[in-house]
């Protein structure tokens, strides 16, 4: 297992060396030498014009084609469907439409309402296990749950919402099953002829952009931020079958319980579910200053956001963060005020579909991905507009 | 309490640029550096034994050259620290590193808390704490920005969720990944430092694990990377110029354009 290079091919042009994300090659005199950095990514190979770069692998066993069928883990919180399940049951039909193969919902909860709504949105099936013990999304229940039914029923595909909880179960479930999982993946596609998922996700805080695949284990599983593809409109025409399943918690050990949830409040409208949002940066300033900018977002029937330094600084909770560690959005309208712009933060909001920045300085990154620029004084701009959207 | 604090070496991510020209990242200058959720693990590690008593050991997989790293950890509090290093564990993906790590903890024996970060800064999965939890058997919690007690074999903390605060009761041996809400980081203290450059890092390696040479690295990885490429911003800003009254005016009239205002 080891990145090889030709001495015959190699034309020691060094766009390798360059390439390299982990500074693994170095020139050295007459050859390119590979250091103990190297996490055998393969960018090399990719680069080398000369094609002097191979990776060599051992050959792993050939997929099973017993594992069928495009799953989605359909969240629920307080028995309501989370919005980027849908979401991802239009890319599921998408996947299965190449595959040929049909889309499964998984829903977990008790008393969830509207399942309909999951074929209409795109699934052929729906396997509902209803139980109290499901309620409040137990994690430990969750994974012994969804592990069971993938061993059972052999998926191709699973993917789930990379939401806090997709983020902590699903990673249990994948070392469970023994099978790969690529987190926060912002495109998906099929390679039809060898069956593969190709999953893009940034990396490097959004840097750098990999595409992932799992060339021999089953299911390829994939978690996905919420906003990041379309849901489709509901068909009502659709088809589907909600199978049930009892749940049997004998043989799972619940080795953690909830206690109490406490709601953030300070959230007026979700930032994740928002058609419009007004955020805040550092050149905001201070927490009272804030007052401007959520004027701005009540004038706009917005919800407020925030990138990481006024949350760093105490101003505002962190689920108003956007960005990297933060939410992922994709607003209509996206109004970012005294935000510079740093990749991490444009990682969480560049999708939106119409990007206002608001900044002092003109060389700030934000204006790179906006779509209307103003330069300027945000202390004068935010509060006029906030009265002229109020005067009409 | 017997501790272990999981940390990985990244880039200092902000200095992390890409040359337009060439379309490379620019490596000049870039400190390696520990991976900025790990430090708020390792203090709340610190802060645990300094309560409880017990022992902490940071342990990071990776090249040698992480031994600087693992020896920083020792001026920030931690007893011991432990490389797991070998040329087998290169290319790993999140699946093989919790296989490696797991290892790790099994053979130091009796282990009550395992702290990671939620996340590296450069690989951002968040992954590796959940997969390694599931590997051990132990209780997991993700994002926990306050532990709140300890006793008894038992354990309450309590974690940001994306709608609000969860308090969650869990049994030990534990997995926790933390926030950097739980605390402030320390500064290295000058005994510390001194203990630090004379502290020997033990490297251990696929057999002194243990280990199944077909689950670790590149081998025992189920994923692959197959491209890398510079995401393109191809949008331009077009810019509002003038008096704030005029910009204003102007842009409202372009979003009411598109119907957004």
């Amino acid at each position: 297992m080891a990145i090889k290079i030709n001495p015959e091919k190699c034309t020691l042009c060094s766009i390798c060396v360059n390439t390299c994300p982990f500074g693994a090659l170095e020139l050295k005199e007459d050859k390119i030498v590979v250091n103990d950095r190297c996490t055998l990514c393969g960018a090399c190979q990719e680069a080398c014009p000369s094609e002097a770069i191979t990776l060599e692998e051992t050959q792993k066993t050939a997929v099973s084609s017993e594992h069928k069928g495009v799953w989605v883990f359909a969240e629920q919180r307080d028995g309501k469907v989370k919005s980027v399940s849908l979401e991802l049951l239009a890319k599921a039909r998408e996947l299965a439409a190449g595959l040929k193969t049909e889309v499964c919902a998984v829903c977990f909860g008790h008393g969830v309402q509207d399942l309909q709504q999951l074929i209409t949105h795109g699934a052929d099936k729906v396997f509902l296990v209803d139980s109290p013990d499901l309620s409040s999304n137990p994690e430990d229940y969750l994974t012994a749950q969804l592990s069971n039914l993938i061993q059972q029923y052999k998926p191709e595909i699973v993917l789930a919402g990379a939401t806090a909880l997709g983020r902590s179960f699903i990673p249990r479930v994948a070392a469970k099953v023994s099978c790969g999982l690529t987190a926060d993946c912002t495109g998906l596609e099929i390679d039809i002829e060898k069956r593969q998922l190709l999953q893009t996700r940034p990396t490097f805080g959004g840097n750098i952009m990999a595409t992932i695949i799992c060339p021999s284990s089953r299911p390829q599983m994939a978690t996905v931020r919420p906003r990041t593809f379309k849901k489709n409109a509901p068909d009502g025409g659709r088809q589907g079958q909600i199978i049930k399943l009892d749940f049997n918690k004998e043989g799972i050990t619940a080795h953690s319980q909830l206690l109490k949830f406490v709601e953030d409040v300070s959230e007026k409208v979700k930032l994740d579910e928002a058609d419009v949002i007004v955020a805040g940066g550092r050149g905001v300033g201070k927490t009272e200053n804030f007052q401007l900018i959520a004027e701005l977002a009540a004038a706009l029937g917005a919800a407020l956001g925030s990138s990481r330094p006024p949350v760093d600084e105490g101003w505002l909770p962190y689920s108003h963060q956007v960005g990297q560690t933060g939410k992922t959005v994709a607003p209509k309208l996206y109004i970012a005020c005294g935000i510079s712009g740093a990749v991490q933060h444009l990682a969480g909001m560049q999708t939106a579909d119409t990007i206002v920045a608001i900044n002092s300085d003109p060389s700030a990154p934000i204006f790179d991905i906006a779509t209307y620029g103003l330069v300027g004084d945000l202390f004068k701009i935010v509060p006029l507009l906030t009265q002229q959207l109020k005067r009409e | 309490m017997n501790i272990v604090v999981c940390l990985k070496q990244v880039p200092g991510t902000t200095e992390v640029k890409i040359n337009p020209e060439t379309n490379t990242l620019i490596r000049q200058g870039i400190k390696n550096i520990i991976n900025p959720f790990d430090s708020y693990a390792l203090e709340e590690g610190v802060r645990l034994k300094e309560k409880f008593g017990g022992k902490v050991t940071a342990i990071s997989m990776g090249p040698a050259q992480a031994v600087d790293m693992l020896k920083e950890t020792i001026s920030l509090g931690a007893d011991e620290a432990v490389l797991l290093s070998d040329r087998a564990f290169a290319g790993a993906d999140t699946w093989a590193t919790a296989y490696t790590l797991a290892g790790a903890v099994r053979k130091m024996g009796q282990i009550d808390l395992i702290i990671c970060g939620r996340q590296s800064t450069d690989g951002d999965t968040a992954q590796v704490g959940p997969e390694m939890a599931e590997m051990l058997g132990a209780a997991f919690t993700a994002y926990v920005c306050q532990i709140e007690e300890i006793s008894a074999g038992q354990m309450r903390v309590k974690r940001m969720m994306d709608e609000g605060y969860e308090i969650i009761q869990s049994t030990l041996p534990a997995v926790i990944t933390v926030t950097k809400e739980i605390n402030i980081p320390r500064l290295p203290s000058l005994r510390g430092v001194m203990k630090s450059k004379s502290a020997k890092i033990p490297i251990w390696t696929l057999q002194d694990m243990g280990l199944d040479p077909k689950k670790v690295g590149l081998n025992g990885s189920f994923t692959r990377v197959v491209k890398i490429f510079t995401p393109q911003h191809d949008k331009k800003a077009e810019m509002i110029h003038g008096e704030p009254e005029i910009q204003v005016t102007c842009l409202l009239g372009k979003l009411r354009e598109g119907g957004l205002a």
